[in-house]
């Protein structure tokens, strides 16, 4: 009997999301790929003291990057803005000084968000290798730069590379065109990001679609992620405005 | 203190049109956000470039018009590019396969301060405490050859070209060549020089020598940028 992955509403998909959760939520940074239906659910629902991993994580709301002009942008500051989340790790947290304060900076200010930048690539592989059983890697970036201290150096072939550790969460929220009912998962034009390595990276991985096709409706060449990394699939409502 | 110019500085139109004077025909590239990215629009006749973003986007070209973006068709910059035939889409952990592997041909970044080893600071201004990484570090360790584009001076005519960075460090040793709006440098990272190659039309070494920390090596003919 097929294992039923669908849950109908997305206050329903993140009910059970403890206070004190890591959680991952996928996109790239802007509208495109971010799982804003399920961000907006989270907010809702009120959990507590959550470690936020994303990218470029804080910045839509007072830049506009990568939201329609027409829209007013959500990020992922909506969690220190609601005081739900007390650490973020991401690349690209607080824009340029000319812009207005993002909440991320705003909360960091008053001492209630620790701010973990790391390089987008090394953020990335991490995520990637906790979801590929490899705790550990070494990487050039980053050398002679505030993120090496601390960490273990090691030469290869006569250059200095930094150990970098995996980084699992205990939820991922993701976002994907399509999904087949098995969980089987396609994208869309740069909506990829950080979507398929964060679903396989969480305790736990969440999908907002904004369609959900019977299996063989997703081509066999074009499955983005594989339905083993999927526990939970919510579908958008038809024709809903938000991107 | 602040100095008279002897002749105009050229603007950031300028400085991207001669960043963009060396890019060779078939590069990819990755263009970083403010000027370096103006240097799409200034490439050589008959030079085409790939264009890489590392939100997971190769070959794209010139952007939709106000107001018809596709939010699933974005550049790394949060603007959105037109669908182009060749164009490629993929995640981010091939996209920094491509950076960190060594595949991009050039990355033009901006720069808050660049040393005479050609180590660069452009992530964060320390007094503000917080700053953005993104994929600058990634780019400027690991593309095959580095330029910034920059105007030379901060403020008051404060030198960004220095002997040593104080401000956080993006990467060390990895500036090829810096382009600003009074001159050309090339950075000997090895001798830890700096030789400078052209000046802006109306400036001299000495002008230039004056707003800038580091002691300049003359070549045998100074160009003048165009």
């Amino acid at each position: 009997m097929p294992v039923n992955k669908l849950v109908n509403t997305f206050s329903d998909a993140v009910a059970d999301i403890p206070s004190g959760s890591s959680i991952m939520i996928g996109g790239f940074g802007g509208a495109g790929g971010q799982p804003t239906r399920l961000m907006l659910a989270l907010r809702e629902q009120g959990a507590k003291n959550l470690t936020i991993i994303g990218n470029v994580a804080g910045i839509s709301k007072t830049t506009g990057y990568g939201w329609p002009d027409h829209l007013d942008p959500i990020d992922q500051g909506m969690f220190f803005e609601s005081g739900q989340a007390d650490k973020i790790i991401c690349s690209f947290p607080v824009p340029g000084t000319t812009n207005p304060l993002s909440d991320i900076e705003q909360a960091w200010r008053e001492g209630r968000a620790e701010v973990d930048i790391v390089p987008q690539g090394t953020l990335i592989e991490r995520i990637r290798a906790a979801g590929a059983g490899i705790p550990a890697f070494f990487t050039p970036t980053g050398v002679g730069t505030p993120v090496a201290e601390g960490k273990e150096h090691r030469d290869f072939d006569g250059r200095t590379y930094l150990l970098e550790h995996a980084l699992p969460a205990d939820y991922a929220l993701i976002r994907a065109e399509k999904a087949d009912t098995r969980g089987n998962l396609q994208y869309i034009g740069t909506s990829r990001a950080f979507n398929p390595a964060m679903a396989t990276a969480a305790k736990v991985t969440i999908v907002e679609v904004d369609e959900l096709v019977e299996p063989g409706g997703i081509d066999p060449e074009r499955v983005g992620t594989l339905s083993t990394y999927v526990d939970r699939i919510v579908v958008r409502k038809p024709g809903d405005q938000l991107p | 203190m602040t100095m008279t110019d002897p002749a105009p500085r050229l603007d950031r139109a300028g400085i991207a049109r001669r960043a963009a004077r060396d890019l060779q025909n078939g590069w990819t590239v990755n263009l970083g956000i403010g000027i370096p990215s103006m240097c799409a629009d200034y490439l050589p006749d008959g030079v085409e470039l790939r264009y890489h973003a590392e939100n997971g986007i190769l070959g794209f070209e010139e952007l939709s018009a106000p107001g018809e973006g596709d939010p699933n068709l974005m550049d790394a910059g949060g603007k959105f590019p037109k669908r182009v035939p060749g164009m490629a889409f993929f995640d981010s952990v091939e996209s920094f396969n491509l950076i960190r592997g060594g595949h991009i041909d050039v990355t033009v970044l901006g720069a808050l301060q660049v040393s005479r080893s050609g180590d660069l600071s452009n992530w964060m201004i320390p007094k503000r405490g917080i700053g953005s990484i993104g994929g600058a570090m990634d780019l400027a360790a690991n593309a095959k050859r580095v330029i910034v584009a920059m105007e030379h001076n901060a403020k008051g005519d404060v030198a960004k070209i220095v002997e040593k960075c104080d401000f956080p460090l993006t990467a060390l040793g990895c500036v090829d060549q810096i382009v600003t709006d009074i001159a050309v440098i090339d950075v000997d990272r090895s001798a830890g020089e700096l030789i400078l190659k052209e000046v802006a039309p109306g400036w001299s070494f000495d002008e230039v020598q004056a707003r800038t920390q580091v002691k300049l090596l003359a070549t045998d003919t100074l160009g003048e940028m165009a």
